[in-house]
Formats: C-alpha cells, structure tokens, sequence
C-alpha cells in the first residue's frame, strides 16, 4: 500500500475512505488477503461466537494496529516480531479480563477463542503490511476496516452453518418441528471444519462473479 | 518402533492442514507454485522440528506444576501453566526471526516469492497447536521431536500436494470467478474431507 502522502490531507479524502471500505469488497482480508483463515473455520459453527469474535478482533486489530504504527520508527526491523506479538498478547488479555469482568458467561463460552485471537493472522498480517509503514490515523481506518470486512465474513459463514447444521440462528431453532417430522435432517458435514471451506469457496465466486476484476488471472 | 509410530502418526493420520485444518492462511496463500510451497514446506518443518523440543524444555522445567522445584523446594508448588500461550509464542517469534534472517541472506529469490507469508509463520497456528498438541498429549523429549519434524513433513507434503493440483487446475475448464483462490478453498476441502477416512485407524 502506498504511503499516505500530504500532512493536510483532510481525514476524509477519498484515500482514506477507500482505507474503510475497500476491506469490505475489494481488499476483503479472508478472501482476497486469505489472511485469518483458520479461525473463520474454528469459531464459525455458531452466529453467537462468531459476532463476539468479530467485535474482539476489530477491537484488538484497531488497538495493536495504532499502537505499532506510533511506535514504527522506534522498533528495530531485527526484533519487531516478538514486539508485535507482545502488543498484540497483552491487548488480547486485556479483552479477555474485560469480557470476564462484563460478561462472564459469554467469556466463559469463548475463553479459547479469545485466546487464539494472539495466532489470527490477520493482526499481524495488518501489522506488517499497514501499521509498520503508515501514520496513526491511516492505520486506525485501516484496522477498522479489515475487522468489519472480517467479521462480515464470519458472520456470513456461521449464519450458514448453524442455519444448515444445528437447524437454529443464534441458540433459537428457527427450522420448524415440522419440517423435521417430515423427515428433513440436520446436516452434519455442515458443522465440520470443511464445510467452511465450502463456504467460503463459494462466497470467493459470488463476489468475484459480481466484480470481474477481481478475478485471478493465472 | 514407538517413534515411528508417532512420526507416521503425526504426519498422515492426524495431519495438522487436512485433519486439524490448522495453519490455513499460509496453505492456501502460498500454495500457488510447487516450487514456493516446497519452501514454505521446508521452513516449516524447520520451525516445527525446532520450536517443538524448545516448548518441552520450557514447559517442563519452568512452566509445569511443580516444575521450579528443581531451584528452590519452596516454589515446588508454583504452577505457571497460565503463561503458556504468551511463552510459547515468544519462542516461535524468535526463532521465525531467525528464519527470516537466514531465507533473506542465502535465497532472496524464496525470501520474495514468500513475501508476507515468512514473518506470518509465527502466527501459524499449525506451529503453536505443535506445541499445545505436544503438551496435551505428554509426550516425552525425544518423542517431541519426532512429532515436529513428523508435524511439519505432514505440512510439507499437504502443500506440495495442494500445490501440484493447482498447477494442473490451470489447465482445466473452471468458471473464471472460481479461479485461483476459490478452487483452492473447495479443494482443500474436499482433500480435508478425504482425510477425514484415517479417522477411525490407530496405530
């Protein structure tokens, strides 16, 4: 990504805005970036679990994502891994005693989801390409955009499969009792972690299908 | 024989990519050309084999219950387990790093075609379930070390796998949207579910 250039720039220039929204469709980071992959297959067999990942690593993106940028020209290039882990570990325990203090049961449901946001590619996948080489503010847009466009994925996914899977949306069973008599069934495969990839698999056509340029040329 | 068992084990009946899907961003990134993958494959195995043993040391005499007996019998009842994520991964960033260093010096070549997939090895799930795997399953020294370097070969293979059925997926008639990286995602799956056939088979 080019740097950001001029100090007058106003916030919303049209450069900017583009940092917003383009995760959404064209830079979306799971199917264009492929970035955040394994936990979009291991927290998606519920809507709930995937909307709370969601919202905690849009919280912990945006966070380390500033953080990494102010510090930037401090950071020798040798070590800056384990200095962008160590962001990014302590601002995810941060989440998760906020979680426990606010909301203890949902914590307890996600404790290791939670955890696992430290081994999300995505963050640092951000670090690397975004915070280490642009401004505070640039980054913060970008850190914003990137969670969405990553929770929209999620979100998406899981809807699917807890529709297909377990017959419900969000714990509630929504496939009626009827249905079921008539001898329609759960599908099972649905809750397995390969599904997903169907999933996503499909959602990369329809997007790719709505927007040619997209599309992979090799 | 055990460690033969455990080597065959970890790389073909419970694969960390097919069987676990663990360390998926970097499978279906880099998997483009067999010869990216076969380098990706080979720094991972490198890391696996050297981050697995390292975690067992650490986790054995510092992090265990009752592991720091050993210098005061005072602390023989601290319990450090809840560090293990932070301290597990400090010791893959570190020796990702060094990786770093070395592919950058001797193969710039690899070092560009890898781009951003080197530094995110770290963050590779697949390294970091190696060593939780490890820990869960209470392997002893030198059982870990077969199982990270069997670890890695499974991910080697799996990517030098994904990676030829892509190079011939280019010769095939695919709707154009479905080209590259949604053909890779549906494979993967399809190869996951294959995999899902070792499931019942105990060695």
């Amino acid at each position: 990504m080019d740097q950001i250039a001029a100090e007058k720039e106003p916030y919303w220039s049209p450069k900017n805005k583009k940092l917003l929204t383009d995760p959404f469709s064209d830079d979306n980071p799971i199917t264009i970036q492929v970035l955040g992959v394994c936990s979009a297959l291991a927290v998606t067999t519920q809507l709930k679990t995937a909307m709370v990942m969601a919202v905690s690593v849009v919280v912990v993106l945006v966070f380390s994502n500033v953080i990494i940028s102010a510090m930037r020209n401090t950071i020798p290039s040798r070590i800056r891994m384990i200095v962008q882990l160590l962001v990014i570990a302590g601002l995810v325990i941060l989440v998760d005693q906020v979680l426990k203090a606010f909301a203890y049961d949902v914590s307890r449901q996600l404790s290791v989801y939670i955890g696992l946001i430290i081994t999300n590619c995505i963050i640092m996948g951000r670090l690397e390409a975004m915070a280490m080489s642009n401004k505070p503010s640039a980054s913060l847009l970008d850190g914003l955009g990137n969670g969405w466009g990553y929770g929209v994925i999620l979100i998406v996914v899981s809807f699917f499969r807890e529709l297909f899977g377990a017959g419900s949306l969000l714990g509630i069973q929504v496939v009626p009792d009827a249905l079921y008599e008539m001898g329609y069934e759960n599908n099972g495969i649905m809750l397995t972690s390969a599904a997903a990839m169907f999933i996503i698999g499909v959602i990369i056509w329809v997007q790719r299908a709505r927007n040619p340029k997209l599309i992979d040329a090799s | 024989m055990d460690l033969v068992n455990i080597f065959i084990k970890s790389a073909f009946l419970e694969n960390m990519v097919l069987a676990y899907f663990l360390g998926m961003c970097s499978f279906l990134a880099v998997s483009k050309t067999v010869k990216t993958a076969i380098g990706l494959g080979v720094a991972v195995i490198f890391v696996l084999g050297i981050t697995a043993p390292i975690n067992w040391l650490v986790n054995t005499y510092f992090l265990k219950e009752g592991a720091l007996a050993f210098i005061s019998p005072s602390l023989a009842e601290v319990d450090l387990t809840f560090l293990q994520y932070i301290v597990f991964i400090a010791a893959i960033a570190s020796m990702v790093q060094l990786v770093e260093i070395i592919v950058e010096r001797f193969f710039p070549p690899l070092y560009n075609a890898l781009g951003i997939f080197l530094p995110l090895i770290t963050v590779n799930c697949a390294i970091l379930g190696g060593s939780l795997f490890m820990v869960e399953r209470e392997y002893a020294f030198d059982e870990t070390i077969v199982f990270g370097l069997g670890s890695g070969f499974g991910f080697f293979l799996a990517i030098v796998a994904l990676a030829s059925i892509r190079e011939k997926l280019r010769y095939s008639h695919i709707p154009a949207p479905l080209r590259g990286l949604g053909i890779a995602f549906i494979v993967t799956g399809l190869m996951g579910l294959a995999f899902m056939s070792f499931a019942g088979i105990s060695l």
